[in-house]
């Protein structure tokens, strides 16, 4: 029963265990040098990360509160991976930081809080796993204790954040009273349908929707993505988001498959506002991290596309896409992130001329923005191609050639960071950075991830032979 | 023969560049690969002959299958027919073509050439995909090359002529990739050589997704209204990448237009045939008499490339078979006439450094090898007999006017007469920067072409008197 159990739980059992480590370090008092207990994290990030390879079976635990299967073990191995390279990137930031310890501590409670959210068999499970990892990341994003501009992100992220709670605690409280369960799969059976469960189910669908910033439930995510340390930035738009998205497909796939017809048309819906305003937002950003954060909306428009296939493939094809979208969107962060410590420059206008000084830096933000843009042969072309191709499937072509039409103009964005990198001058340019050892595996993992993830078709091919859909 | 190795030669070539520590080094290193490709091309034509002999009643020769995403049923899957072949033959031509040229690029020498190297295997790949993934894949991997290839080396308004072109052009492969998505759903592969031997798919499916195709493709080929992007990204980018573009990316356009929209979609294609035929005969009329407008070079060349290219289009829209071959070999012969006539203008503008007409004058006294590459190029381009572009637009026109109905007719009549244009607009360039007195006492002191320029313009040359003299070994080939 105990082995069964330390088995199942396994990848959330490593995080504790290295979180309460930290918290050791921490209350003994004499804290070593912030550069070896940066190594010392990574290395244990690393291990983290090898032992969640570890195969186990699968299996449903307290009373179907917990379960686990191959493709939740690798979601939460994506997210460790993720989770991982951040922290490789943040590495210039974090040197000089005086709460390092608790960055990583708050860090790892929300990775704990995303596992346990993914294996949810059970709303309440979910919610617990969702409150877990929010409320930690609110902090996180006020962690540039200097700087008022992230005190003011983490206030509005706390408060947005617990709206969306609410919203998502009123839906599931009337489901519960519309279906007298909170199982997914008593929720399954007793649906039918009927305008309460309707209203219940919209309520939930809205929570989801703030925490992915579909639009019209987006307005929080500018000014807490620019406001927030660019490390915290990046794990917002990358990690969170992929955790949330995640759950979203588990859940419309197994507990709210009966109501397939009605999501899928609010989907539609969602995904076009999205994808058109996120680019609309982005075409006019000056601010690269703003421009990557109203990308990052657009993003989610093309993954709630992929959703709305509700097939085998459109499974794979979130999970698939989240995995690339973490080597691309983490490879332009890394960047923005190395430059932002070093120069505290931000703007488009800061990079014109980049590529004289820093080509290595140029070449990274030049094919991750291309694998975000969809452009073959990165990762980002098959990607986005497998995602639209499954939203495509139940024969949606006028809002697959909106989609694909928002690809163009999200081009346009990328391509001007692009040119003011290669092609543009300007009389004080970015003078020549040192790259550190710890960012520039990450920038290694993210190229090659970005290289490999795409051409290699096993990648995809494994994924679907895990994935659901009906 | 492995048509892998194809695409594998250029990355090889990319790979040895990362070595390279001089200017020199990479130059030899890009021309030594470009010629490797050339031998290759050559040998694959030979051995398509020799095979097609043997193997006569195979549509597709030299096919390989590797499953890539096995489960959505994706292939990695080439073959090459006639056409392929000669496409591939154009390619590789032009390539050393544009090695050449760029002897003297002077800054980022390697980016410049693995960007060029990265094109021709986008190139290569697209021309021998069977499947329509692979196919769209190698499609948009040249897109962005371009985008870098002018922003960086260009002259003129290059950043605003190359976001131009990246955007339209990612515009046509959005529309094009629906297309594919509908054939998918209907066919549940990717597999063109099934969906070629299989029965044509429903009218009504057709009807919607061929527009989406054809446009996407044609946007590529310059089909009007889409062909800004033309004059504007050639212009401003540097000749090897001006002679990739008009003479192999503007083919990719017409290839897909032909191999997949037409092919795919017969029934389809014979409904929509009016429109086409409209939009093409106005794109050949209106480029023809825009070019006459142009006083820089290279827009000249550029325009009359939106013209030109209005008969591949035209060709496609007739639907007759001698049409579809005329297109084909209108492919050709513009591929290798408007690289050659690229080339000779960027020599001119090296030299004199500039490229509006009237600043020219004289120059067939200082530089007598560029100007006869001048001439020639011209004279191919208004169809003089005896060169490619005679056969070429002569073929198209006898498939035309096979179309008896007026308003073929029409078209017909009206696109033949549009040559008297090109024939004014071509003898007027040269005429005022080859011949009369030299404009420019500096220009007194200019050099005629060198080496490497004298190769490309020689490569080129044969290319379109083979052509223009033989052209059944052509036809045949296209044919078979």
């Amino acid at each position: 029963m105990w082995n069964g159990i330390i088995v199942s739980l396994r990848q959330e059992l490593i995080l504790t265990v290295i979180l309460f480590l930290l918290l050791f370090i921490k209350i003994a008092g004499n804290e070593p040098r912030s550069g070896i207990i940066l190594n010392l994290i990574n290395l244990l990030l690393t291990i983290n990360l090898i032992l969640g390879f570890f195969p186990g079976p699968d299996a449903v635990l307290f009373n179907g509160m917990f379960h686990t299967d191959r493709l939740i073990v690798l979601e939460k191995n994506i997210l460790s991976l993720g989770t991982l390279i951040v922290s490789l990137l943040a590495y210039d930031w974090l040197k000089t930081h005086r709460q390092l310890l608790e960055f990583y501590m708050l860090l790892l409670a929300t990775l704990t809080g995303f596992f346990f959210m993914i294996s949810a068999g059970n709303l309440l499970m979910f919610y617990l796993g969702l409150e877990l990892s929010t409320i930690p990341l609110t902090a996180l994003s006020g962690f540039d204790l200097e700087k008022r501009q992230s005190s003011e992100a983490s206030m509005k992220f706390i408060i947005s954040s617990a709206f969306s709670s609410a919203l998502l605690l009123f839906g599931i409280s009337f489901l519960y009273g519309a279906t007298g369960t909170l199982g997914f799969e008593g929720i399954v059976r007793n649906l039918d349908g009927s305008a309460f469960q309707l209203f219940a189910f919209i309520l939930i669908l809205s929570g989801f929707a703030f925490k992915v910033a579909a639009v019209p439930f987006h307005l929080w995510t500018a000014d807490v993505y620019e406001g927030s340390p660019v490390p915290v930035t990046a794990y917002l738009s990358v990690i969170s988001k992929g955790a949330v998205f995640f759950v979203f497909v588990q859940t419309l796939y197994t507990a709210f498959k009966p109501l397939v017809g009605d999501w899928q048309k609010i989907l539609i819906l969602l995904s076009v506002l999205t994808m058109l305003t996120g680019n609309l937002f982005a075409l006019r950003q000056n601010k690269l991290k703003r421009l990557l954060a109203f990308s990052s909306i657009t993003q989610s428009g093309f993954i709630l596309a992929g959703i709305i296939g509700a097939s085998k493939a459109a499974d794979a094809s979130v999970v698939y896409f989240v995995l690339i979208y973490i080597f691309s969107n983490l490879g332009a962060f890394g960047v923005v992130a190395l430059i932002s410590a070093q120069t505290g420059r931000e703007t488009i206008d800061d990079y014109k001329g980049l590529y004289a000084h820093n080509p290595l830096l140029s070449w990274v933000m030049a094919i991750s923005l291309f694998s975000l843009a969809g452009i073959p042969p990165t990762a980002g072309f098959f990607g986005k191609f497998f995602l639209l191709m499954a939203g495509a499937g139940k024969g949606n072509y006028i809002f697959i050639t909106i989609a694909a039409l928002n690809m163009v103009i999200s081009l346009y964005y990328y391509l001007r960071v692009i040119k003011a990198i290669f092609m543009d001058t300007q009389p004080a340019p970015i003078g020549k950075l040192t790259i550190p050892l710890l960012p520039n595996i990450a920038f290694l993992l993210c190229l090659t991830g970005i290289c490999v993830t795409g051409v290699m078709g096993w990648v995809y091919d494994y994924i679907y032979s895990l994935s659901i859909g009906f | 023969m492995n048509l892998s190795l194809l695409i594998i030669l250029p990355l090889l070539t990319i790979l040895l560049l990362a070595f390279c520590r001089r200017q020199s080094q990479v130059r030899w290193v890009s021309f030594i690969g470009v010629t490797v490709q050339l031998v290759l091309s050559l040998a694959l034509l030979t051995l398509y002959w020799r095979e097609h002999a043997v193997h006569g009643a195979m549509r597709f020769l030299f096919e390989s299958r590797q499953s890539w995403f096995s489960a959505l049923n994706i292939e990695y899957h080439v073959g090459v027919d006639g056409i392929s072949v000669a496409m591939i033959l154009l390619t590789a031509l032009v390539m050393v073509g544009a090695v050449l040229v760029s002897w003297n690029i002077g800054a980022q020498v390697k980016e410049f050439f693995v960007l060029l190297l990265l094109l021709s295997a986008g190139a290569y790949g697209f021309f021998i995909s069977l499947d329509l993934f692979t196919l769209f894949f190698f499609l948009e991997v040249s897109v962005i090359p371009k985008f870098l290839l002018i922003g960086i080396w260009g002259s003129g308004p290059k950043e605003y002529a190359a976001m131009k072109l990246a955007l339209m052009l990612m515009a046509g492969s959005a529309l094009t990739f629906v297309g594919v998505l509908g054939v998918y759903y209907q066919a549940h592969s990717f597999d063109l050589v099934r969906m070629f031997s299989e029965s044509a798919m429903p009218l009504s499916v057709q009807r919607f997704f061929f527009p989406f195709l054809f446009a996407g493709f044609g946007i590529f080929s310059a089909l009007f209204p889409f062909h800004t992007w033309v004059p504007d990204g050639h212009s401003s980018a540097p000749t090897a990448a001006s002679m990739f573009l008009a003479g192999i990316s503007m083919k990719l356009g017409g290839y897909g237009c032909l191999r997949v929209a037409i092919a795919l979609m017969p029934d389809a294609a014979r409904e929509y045939s009016p429109v086409i035929v409209t939009l093409a005969t106005i794109g050949i009329v209106y480029g023809a008499f825009a070019t006459m407008m142009q006083k820089d070079l290279k827009y000249i060349n550029a325009y009359s490339s939106v013209s030109h290219c209005g008969f591949i289009l035209l060709g496609a829209g007739m639907l007759t078979p001698t049409a579809l071959t005329g297109a084909y070999l209108q492919m050709i012969s513009h591929g290798l006439m408007t690289a050659l006539f690229f080339a000779a203008i960027g020599s001119i503008y090296d030299r004199t450094h500039t490229r509006l007409v009237e600043r020219l004058g004289g120059l067939q006294k200082i530089m007598p090898f560029i100007a006869t590459v001048f001439i020639i190029a011209g004279l191919c381009s208004l169809g003089l007999p005896g060169l490619s572009g005679f056969v070429a637009e002569m073929t198209v026109f006898m498939g035309s006017w096979q179309r008896s109905a007026s308003g073929y007719r029409l078209a017909t009549v009206l696109s033949c007469a549009s040559i008297v244009v090109t024939a004014v607009y071509i003898l007027r360039a040269t005429g005022q920067t080859l011949m009369g007195p030299v404009k420019d006492p500096q220009y007194n002191s200019l050099t005629d072409a060198k080496w490497n320029e004298r190769l490309t313009g020689i490569l080129l040359v044969a290319g379109i008197l083979v052509i223009g003299t033989a052209p059944f070994w052509l036809t045949e080939l296209i044919n078979k």
